[in-house]
């Protein structure tokens, strides 16, 4: 009697030990093993948007410091980083090399809207994670329809309503005109913008011209806008034409409430060749710091930022900001796979990217990545700045959930 | 009506640009018959290297004269190297190879200049005696090198002897070299010389338009248009072409059709000109005797 | 040189030529079943590719009409069809027909300025063409068609019946690769029909020899504005198989690039060949993949050296390589007497 009681607890305590190692057992999707994880990337190193391409190599070398300091969870991370020249035909044939040859774990920070539009179905289809894309439209946080897409960065939209909601509030009879390039992102821009202001659009904004990525200038279309009589402008440009536009408006002697958006926000690739002057007063909104801005000198996060470019990337430019881009998205799925831990499968990575709450060193203090189930879009706190003459001066709250 | 004079002149000056890459254009097609697509990319280059010199201390006229003669070296060194072999071959392989040159020279500017924006300086005070109501001291001050650059080049094939043997050369090249003229080495020149003035065009481009790698990529097309407009062997039907595509456009942009059509209605008429006038508004007829 | 025939060998062709056919179609049907999806999905536009690059050849190798702005007739037939097929729920197969007449008409529309048009200027005018497309896209009032600057996502055409072989399923990319192939001899068999009639001959006397061909009764005006619709048509049902491969569209698909690229496929290929098409589709379809595993500072570099460096080794393309090696074979004394290049382009028109 005794005999079977032992030999019954035994027998338990046997399973509960062998259903406890079961528990901990590691599980991988293709693409993640004992050693290794892959995770594949797509940026556009050659073609029109070249200028891009310093993303991923500034990804690939914080993936490098982070191998050299151990791995992640003891494994390291392989790099698969491929060009798409911006062209959504061949960022088809790069997705699907991921996927189907390479087997990466994760298709990770795709640049540019139609690229990722070209990509979204096929990557949903076979349930693999595109994961923090790199662009800032709308759409890339809809977790009903497309699970396993998630966005990055604040959306363009979201911040032309910002800058509507400050229009409204400190120059509410201002007539506006628009500057915006005639694309996705320039689109999506105008589109919140006009959200933001709602029926005042209409009689607020009265001027609206396009530019193309061909023009070699913008200086018909601002000599147009200052025609239009408008005290406010709101300039949806890339960098290049953003200092054409801030150069320009100083030489015809337009002085209106600027607002810049933030892609272009750059102290040292825009501001400086425009003119530090012709800048003063340009107001933008900020989720990341700028690596050109004296205030963040003695900032730790930008010294460290400072010794990872210096040891990893040396041949990197210390005054893009793409290269502050890259390291932190880079560091946002660093965390995503270190919260996954032994559970390397695809669908605990979105699982993973969907409950993140935490701080990152070159975002703005009050900045934060939040994401839940329902929540796919990780950063979306941002605040105005408005430019002094040296440095961007932060001001009013901190919008955003 | 101050808002019109505005974007004419800001036409003139952006004609001004379009002028000075159709000059590069047109030189080379006088010495060679070819158009080379990647003299965007080459001036965009020099452009760079001046830059760095530059930003290296030196002086910007120092710069600018050695930027000038090293292009020249460049361009007579890439016509004997890259290009003789293929001097033969047909048409369309040789515009390969420009392609090819087209995407090395800007692959190269990437990568050892990055793509940043960068800021490039002009030689012309912003508040000296060239500046007025409707356009900057540089708009003026590039207009004028412009022209020097189109008298210097209209000079040197109409009166100098090499400038004839190169016209020569391209028109002819087995009577030539008959005549005794060598050939292969007037086509060296004229790629030198076309890539100098590409330098000077880069050069007064780039305070206006800011530098990066791809600075000339939409240049080029108005570029091209303007030389053809004007008569692609005709340096003052390139300057010409170069001023009317830049107002036309601008206006078109301004008045009548706005911006979001505004490179595909300037390319229609630019298509229409020329098929009313096939050799352009400046160009010789080519009358073919049976 | 001219692609309508070199040296004709007399006689039968022996077994052994037949038996190599046999064992050429017997490879392309397994091909897509020995490799990866993403394998066949890369020949899948290999082939779309060919048949953009033989249009391009017709009017620019046959007929010597320079045009560096095929892409936009592709990218014409390709928005054609993912309108077709997502506003108007027309099946894929469809849509083939109707890009490449809409396509015909379009080309032939575009032949006529072209007439006046030579050369240097005819390529400019393409170019333009070439850069106005994807302005006329994103424009806002035919943006309820063309979805502007998103672009317009497809369904991927699925197999009509599913079935294993070694090992591997018959599923879109496979079907799309039997489809493609399939209206890829359709349109080489159409083109070499074509080509080698009175048609061709006419198309290459025009091209060297305009005055003449006039003088012998051949309607230039119609007959170029012809070429340019033909031309044009053929690119435009690549356009619209392309569509359906990649399964989507935007304005930024078709950029200039595109018709550059086009364009230096066919002269990688060779001019005024057939068979040309596919060599130049492979070229501008892998070799930037190769390009990027070299480099990853300055893919388009090594993209531009290996573009030179192929143009120093075969100037006439490969066919023309290949058909120069022919002759030497055949008749010493022959070869040495055909110039090695052609100077038909280099002529003013």
């Amino acid at each position: 009697m005794l005999l079977a009681f032992l030999r019954a607890t035994l027998a338990g305590m046997a399973a509960l030990a062998m259903s406890g190692a079961a528990l901990a057992q590691k599980k991988y999707d293709p693409g993640a093993d004992d050693k290794e994880i892959k995770i594949g990337a797509i940026h556009p190193y050659s073609g029109p948007a070249s200028a891009y391409g310093t993303i991923g190599k500034a990804i690939g070398a914080y993936f490098e410091k982070i191998n050299a300091e151990g791995g992640v969870n003891g494994r390291k991370i392989k790099y698969i980083a491929l060009d798409d020249g911006y062209n959504p035909a061949k960022t088809v044939e790069m997705a699907r090399k991921l996927v189907e040859e390479d087997e990466a774990l994760v298709v990770f920070n795709p640049l540019g809207t139609p690229s990722n539009t070209a990509i979204q179905r096929y990557l949903n289809q076979k349930k693999v994670p595109q994961l923090f894309v790199a662009t800032g439209a709308t759409k890339w946080g809809d977790p009903k329809n497309f699970p396993w897409t998630m966005g990055w960065q604040p959306t363009y939209q979201a911040e032309g309503r910002i800058y509507a909601a400050h229009v409204l509030e400190t120059k509410p009879n201002a007539k506006i005109a628009v500057l915006y390039q005639n694309d996705d992102y320039g689109k999506d821009y105008l589109k919140g913008f006009e959200d933001g202001l709602g029926d005042k659009a209409r009689t607020m904004i009265v001027a609206k011209v396009t530019y193309e990525v061909t023009d070699p200038t913008v200086d018909s279309q601002m000599v147009t806008l200052k025609a239009s009589g408008a005290d406010v402008f709101f300039n949806i440009t890339t960098p290049k034409f953003a200092a054409q536009a801030i150069k320009k408006a100083a030489e015809i002697g337009w002085k209106p409430l600027h607002y810049l958006n933030n892609v272009s926000s750059s102290v040292g690739s825009v501001l400086t060749p425009a003119g530090l002057d012709n800048s003063r007063d340009i107001v933008t909104t900020a989720y990341i710091k700028d690596p050109t801005d004296p205030q963040w000198a003695n900032d730790k996060g930008y010294q460290d930022w400072v010794a990872f470019m210096k040891k990893y990337m040396p041949q990197g430019n210390l005054a893009d900001g793409f290269n502050v881009y890259g390291y932190t998205a880079a560091q946002g799925l660093v965390q995503v796979l270190k919260q996954a831990g032994d559970n390397l499968t695809r669908e605990n990575v979105m699982k993973q990217a969907a409950s993140l709450d935490i701080a990152l060193p070159m975002l703005l203090p009050g900045v934060n990545v939040k994401t839940g189930p329902d929540d796919f879009y990780p950063i979306e706190r941002e605040q105005l700045q408005r430019f002094d003459g040296k440095t961007w001066v932060l001001f009013g709250k901190v919008y955003g959930r | 009506m101050d808002g019109f004079l505005h974007q004419v002149f800001a036409g003139l000056a952006n004609g001004c640009i379009y002028g000075s890459v159709a000059l590069a254009l047109v030189m080379i097609f006088q010495a060679t018959h070819h158009l080379n697509f990647a003299q965007g990319e080459m001036a965009t280059f020099s452009t760079f290297v001046a830059w760095a010199l530059i930003q290296q201390g030196w002086p910007y006229w120092g710069a600018f004269c050695a930027t000038v003669a090293v292009s020249f070296l460049a361009g007579l060194v890439i016509q004997r190297v890259i290009l003789r072999p293929v001097e033969r071959a047909p048409v369309l392989t040789n515009v390969n190879v420009f392609i090819g040159l087209l995407l090395i020279f800007n692959a190269l500017s990437g990568w050892l200049f990055d793509h940043t924006v960068k800021s490039f300086p002009s030689p012309f005070a912003q508040e000296s005696f060239l500046k007025s109501r409707f356009f900057s001291a540089h708009e003026m001050g590039s207009f004028l090198v412009m022209m020097a650059v189109l008298l210097a080049l209209y000079a040197f094939f109409r009166f100098t002897s090499l400038g004839l043997a190169m016209r020569a050369a391209a028109q002819n090249p087995d009577s030539a070299r008959l005549v005794g003229i060598r050939v292969s080495w007037m086509l060296a020149v004229g790629w030198g010389l076309a890539a100098a003035i590409g330098a000077v065009a880069g050069m007064m481009v780039a305070p206006v338009v800011f530098l990066d790698p791809n600075m000339m990529a939409g240049i080029l097309l108005y570029g091209f248009a303007s030389a053809l407009l004007g008569g692609v062997d005709n340096p003052f039907g390139a300057v010409i072409g170069g001023l009317i595509v830049g107002v036309l456009e601008n206006l078109l942009g301004a008045y009548v059709i706005g911006t979001e059509l505004k490179l595909t209605v300037a390319l229609v008429l630019i298509v229409g000109t020329l098929t009313l006038m096939p050799a352009g508004l400046f160009g010789k007829r080519l009358v073919t005797r049976v | 040189m001219s692609g309508a025939g070199t040296v004709v060998t007399a006689g039968r062709r022996s077994p052994l030529f037949w038996l190599g056919i046999a064992a050429a179609v017997v490879l392309l049907c397994v091909l897509p079943f020995l490799v990866k999806n993403y394998r066949v999905f890369q020949f899948n536009l290999v082939l779309v590719y060919a048949i953009a690059i033989l249009g391009l050849n017709i009017l620019t190798g046959f007929n010597g009409q320079i045009s560096l702005g095929h892409g936009a007739f592709y990218a014409v037939g390709a928005y054609a069809a993912a309108i077709l097929m997502d506003r108007a729920g027309m099946p894929y197969w469809a849509t083939l027909p109707i890009a490449g007449a809409l396509c015909f008409c379009f080309g032939f529309l575009v032949g006529f300025p072209a007439l006046r048009l030579g050369g240097h200027y005819l390529a400019v005018a393409t170019l333009a063409l070439a850069l106005a497309v994807p302005q006329l896209l994103k424009y806002k009032l035919i943006e309820a068609w063309t979805g502007g600057v998103q672009g317009i996502v497809l369904n991927k055409p699925e197999p009509p019946f599913t079935f294993r072989f070694l090992g591997q399923p018959f599923n879109a990319d496979r079907w799309l690769y039997f489809f493609t192939l399939a209206v890829v001899v359709l349109m080489f068999w159409l083109a070499w029909n074509l080509l080698h009639g009175r048609v061709g001959r006419a198309l290459i006397a025009i091209r060297d020899h305009p005055i003449a061909a006039g003088a012998m009764g051949i309607n230039l005006p119609v007959f170029k504005s012809l070429t340019f619709g033909v031309s044009a048509a053929f690119t435009g049902v690549a356009g619209a198989l392309g569509a359906n491969v990649i399964a989507f569209v935007s304005p930024d698909s078709f950029t200039v690039n595109l018709s550059i690229f086009l364009l230096v496929g066919m002269v990688v290929g060779g001019l005024a060949s057939i068979p040309g098409a596919f060599f130049g589709a492979m070229f501008i379809q892998f070799v930037p993949n190769i390009a990027d595993e070299i480099s990853k500072s300055a893919p388009a570099a090594i993209y531009g050296l290996l573009l030179i460096v192929l143009m120093y080794l075969m100037p006439t393309g490969v066919m023309g390589l290949v058909r120069t090696l022919w002759l030497r074979r055949q008749e010493p004394a022959v070869a040495a007497a055909v110039p090695a290049s052609s100077n038909a382009m280099t002529k003013e028109t």
